[in-house]
């Protein structure tokens, strides 16, 4: 069956289901449709992002808490009363109010590293919940009753089977919304996120800025979820918004499998009848009772991350014949390009750059130029420092002194993505790509600041002609390096050779004018490399300047119009490459000295 | 507040931040050593107290059915592996450690009568049930996951917290318990009273420390566990087992929980779930050490206890929001002042 027909089968039958089932599979359908949407959240942020949060269930309770505040309260101070009375202005009074935490909390947590914001999220989970049971005005523990239902359209929802609609139908817009996004060029940068931030960074993507949006989006579909089950339960106390549910929504979304939209309703599902299951069993089973279904999530989760760890979806779509992948080449006009500097012009200077680890200096008062139009060829043995002054040149890493000049203007202290924006790309030398996404989507995060439609574009799929242009683009580049046949192959299934010449596409999308290519013919073989070669001649004759570190010298002489030689962090010689092969203390860094 | 009342506060928020202390150090122990965040450190602490309160009172503790559980799992487990690899000589050891080990605690445990015991026998049988559920819930959990990232393993932690939870009620149930004083003794330094179980605490703590200082600089395990923290790849090429270190490290921790619930038994009222707010209250102090460092975690951790009992003062319905709202400066702080590039998989 092809996956459009089961898609509709799946819509067809969420259509049906409440006219079908009992009232309490209604209700149990009402929960998962909540649960999917903060689980949703978490694929976005988690499994996409790498970002780990067990504190959604907050985010949940602030929806659910700001509507059924401004719904119930008697006497609202008067600042609040215009706000008063309507879910719906609850609804939007709770989006900001999550929204403007979740950016203070992001700000806060998301530029620590790795494992420092799951356990920030841990612990304001616990502050929040705490909060909630310990305001006065908010009901304490016991909480607070008689919200009102929602009404749309005059039709006042009270019942389960007519809100379910309303879930689902959010639900389903969410999906398709994250789809979207992470269809864009917005949501490369996100998929970027996960192992490829050094990366995205050069190419110019904002990841701090990623992080937040995805971060922001999260929040926002839980305070969603919390709003419709306020109005829903027309009922809340601070239980369901507990640092065990805010786990109980991660576990959703990697038994559903982190990585796919779908599994976060996969996850729900599987997570919520479990429990429910679970709490009629297990108490009669066992003789007492409690929430005893923790024991059998957890054992679960530990399986499940032992043998399974990419989720239940992956396993599902094997069984379900996949949708044959877009394999047209994108086409759409062209760019716009910048203008190109004169050749012979000098696009970068380094002055006397100096970089010191520690007591080690990797960098001794390093100086060198290259001009439009021209290879310069930075070569030397091992660990002379070529790697770490490619570093201080692209902001990758900055020089602890010296100053570098990019066409005239000082570019020390700039991070790499300033620097980007400039005109500079980069290669690097320990390959840097996304091995899942394919070969083109790779190299489009290259052409990332060509391209300027954001967030609220792309989730409602109002950049496609955008995309297409930055796609065709993409294109383009990967057919000049010659990796035509490969465009829609995972950038991971290439050998090594090839994935270096995939960051030069990649480099080259970015439309620079300064191109710094990190050791580009490791791993190529004969043809590959002369035909490396032949392209960038014509980069150089197109008025490219191309900043080259490589250790293959038949390479480096047959094309470098200029040769710089570092030996321990010291430019030992400098000239024509003739001249530089013939220099003595070349000869004797290489072949070792003649006593 | 007097002076007097200060001193009180100040004594409940050393007594607690010392047991918080020890927690710190084991958890930056098991980080180091293993990666892993060990969320579960505080499932244990509960486990230590139960099992004592269920001594004293005569019943048979559940953590002894959790151990021959555990036990018999990890041989399955271990048995199996062995004989699809050939090393059926391991098997002789695997049945000792996880079945005849569980089954000989179970004789002791119903042999002799453990509520008429001296506290000090009861509180080496407690150890005897707990600390070995350690290593077995290394083997189970964490072994095959030893290679995976931080957050994988962070989700596993929380993962394992949740069952033990859930089987901390099952063979505990839900009411709590709490043990009579170590001593009865009382101090009076001027205007300070000192209780004797205060001293307790702090001495047995102090006393706990200094064996844990003695084991990492002198003894060869505890350098091995060491050289395992600074380099598994280095370690594990000069012949050190990491999955040895992994156990021994989540042995000390479990000790080092039990322990604490042993001397937190007599101060609160433990009930099945107690454990985790105590444990994550020794995250707090752990992390101020950035996990790396064992003195700064422990005077983290002082510094927990002192906020805790202060707050508690003053804004006894708001002690827990202002303990863990204090970990969001801390985290910025410590993002602040640790510089590296990023690049988790």
């Amino acid at each position: 069956m092809p996956p459009r027909l089961l898609l509709a089968g799946f819509l067809g039958l969420l259509l049906i289901a409440p006219l079908a089932v009992s009232e309490f599979h209604v209700t149990l359908l009402n929960y998962i449709g909540l649960y999917a949407l903060v689980a949703l959240g978490l694929v976005l942020l988690t499994g996409v992002g790498g970002l780990t949060s067990f504190g959604q269930a907050a985010f949940v309770g602030l929806g659910a808490y700001t509507s059924a505040y401004l719904s119930t309260a008697q006497s609202l101070p008067g600042w609040l009363a215009p706000l008063g009375g309507s879910p719906w202005i609850g609804l939007v009074v709770g989006l900001v109010v999550t929204a403007l935490v979740a950016f203070v909390l992001g700000l806060l947590t998301l530029r620590l590293s790795g494992h420092y914001l799951p356990l920030g999220t841990i612990a304001w989970g616990i502050s929040l919940y705490f909060l909630f049971g310990n305001l006065e005005f908010l009901g304490g523990h016991t909480g607070m009753s008689g919200i009102p239902a929602l009404s749309l359209f005059g039709l006042e929802l009270k019942d389960g089977r007519k809100f379910y609609y309303v879930i689902w139908a959010v639900v389903l817009g969410a999906v398709w919304l994250t789809q979207n996004l992470l269809d864009s060029r917005e949501g490369r940068a996100i998929r970027a996120l996960k192992g490829g931030v050094v990366m995205a960074e050069a190419m110019g993507v904002d990841t701090a800025r990623s992080k937040v949006v995805i971060f922001l989006i999260a929040a926002l579909f839980a305070c969603i979820s919390g709003w419709l089950y306020a109005h829903l339960q027309r009922f809340v106390n601070p239980t369901p918004f507990g640092l065990g549910i805010g786990i109980e929504y991660l576990f959703m979304a990697v038994v559903g499998g982190a990585a796919h939209v779908w599994g976060a309703l996969i996850g729900a599902g599987v997570i919520t009848i479990l429990k429910q299951w679970l709490q009629d069993w297990l108490p009669k089973l066992l003789g007492a009772s409690g929430n005893f279904e923790v024991i059998v999530f957890g054992v679960m989760m530990i399986f499940v991350l032992q043998r399974a760890r990419d989720g239940l979806w992956p396993i599902l779509t094997r069984f379900i014949p996949q949708r044959e992948a877009k394999r047209e080449v994108p086409d759409g006009e062209a760019l716009p390009k910048k203008p190109v500097p004169e050749s012979g012009q000098v696009l970068l200077e380094a002055k006397n750059v100096f970089k010191r680890f520690g007591g080690l200096v990797a960098n001794n008062n390093m100086s060198l130029t290259v001009k439009a139009g021209e290879v310069m060829a930075l070569i030397g043995p091992n660990g002379a420092g070529k790697s770490t002054m490619f570093n201080c040149v692209s902001g990758v890493d900055s020089a602890s002194e010296g100053e570098v000049l990019f066409r005239g203007s000082a570019v020390t202290g700039l991070n790499s993505r300033q620097i980007a924006k400039l005109g500079m790309s980069r290669t690097f030398q320990h390959v840097r790509l996304l091995p899942t996404m394919t070969v083109l989507e790779n190299v489009a995060i290259g052409g990332h600041l060509r391209g300027s439609k954001g967030v609220l574009p792309a989730l409602l799929h109002l950049d496609r002609a955008e995309e297409a242009r930055l796609l065709a683009e993409a294109a383009r580049q990967v057919e000049r390096v010659g990796l035509k046949d490969s465009m829609f192959e995972p950038a991971g299934s290439l050998a090594l050779g090839q994935q270096r010449t995939m960051e030069i596409a990649r480099a080259l999308c970015a439309d620079p004018c300064l191109l710094l290519l990190d050791e580009p013919a490791a791993g190529l073989r004969y043809l590959e490399k002369q035909s490396l070669a032949e392209l960038l001649r014509k980069l150089r004759g197109e008025g490219m300047g191309i900043l080259l570190v490589e250790h293959d010298m038949d390479f480096v002489m047959g094309l470098a119009d200029r040769v710089v030689v570092m030996e321990f962090g010291e430019k030992i010689a400098e000239g024509m490459p003739e001249e530089v092969q013939r220099d003595p203390a070349v000869m004797e860094a290489y072949l070792g000295g003649v006593d | 507040m007097d002076l007097q009342i200060a001193l009180l506060l100040g004594q409940d928020g050393i007594t607690n931040g010392a047991i918080y202390a020890l927690l710190s150090l084991a958890l930056v122990l098991v980080f180091a050593v293993t990666r892993v965040i060990f969320i579960p450190q505080g499932e244990f602490v509960a486990f230590g107290a139960l099992t004592l309160a269920s001594f004293q009172a005569g019943k048979t503790p559940g953590t002894l059915w959790l151990l021959i559980g555990a036990g018999v799992l990890v041989a399955l487990v271990d048995i199996s592996l062995a004989l699809r690899s050939g090393m059926a000589r391991k098997i002789p050891r695997i049945v000792g450690w996880n079945l005849v080990y569980p089954a000989a605690a179970a004789a002791v445990v119903f042999l002799l009568k453990p509520n008429e015991l001296p506290l000090l026998a009861q509180v080496v049988l407690v150890l005897a049930l707990v600390v070995p559920l350690g290593p077995m819930l290394y083997r189970l959990a964490f072994q095959p996951l030893a290679e995976a990232s931080v957050l994988v393993l962070l989700i596993v932690s929380v993962a394992v917290h949740l069952a033990l939870v859930g089987l901390g009620l099952l063979f505990f149930g839900a009411e709590g318990s709490r043990t009579p004083a170590f001593s009865d003794a009382s101090f009076d330094w001027g205007v300070m009273t000192v209780t004797g179980q205060t001293l307790w605490v702090v001495g047995a703590s102090l006393l706990l420390i200094v064996v844990l200082a003695v084991f990492f600089e002198r003894t060869i395990y505890g350098k091995a566990l060491r050289a395992t923290a600074m380099n598994r790849t280095g370690a594990r090429l000069m012949g050190i087992s990491t999955v040895m270190a992994g156990k021994l490290s989540f042995l000390l921790a479990a000790l080092i929980g039990a322990f604490s619930g042993v001397l937190i038994a007599p101060i609160t009222t433990v009930y099945y779930d107690t454990g985790f707010l105590i444990g994550l209250k020794g995250f707090v102090g752990a992390i101020v050490g950035g996990l790396a460092s064992y003195p700064i975690a422990a005077a983290g951790a002082i510094l927990v206890g002192l906020l805790e009992s202060f707050s508690s003062f003053w804004a006894s319905a708001f002690k827990e929001v202002i303990v863990f709202t204090l970990i969001i400066p801390v985290l910025v702080w410590r993002s602040l002042t640790t510089h590296h590039v990023e690049e988790d998989e």
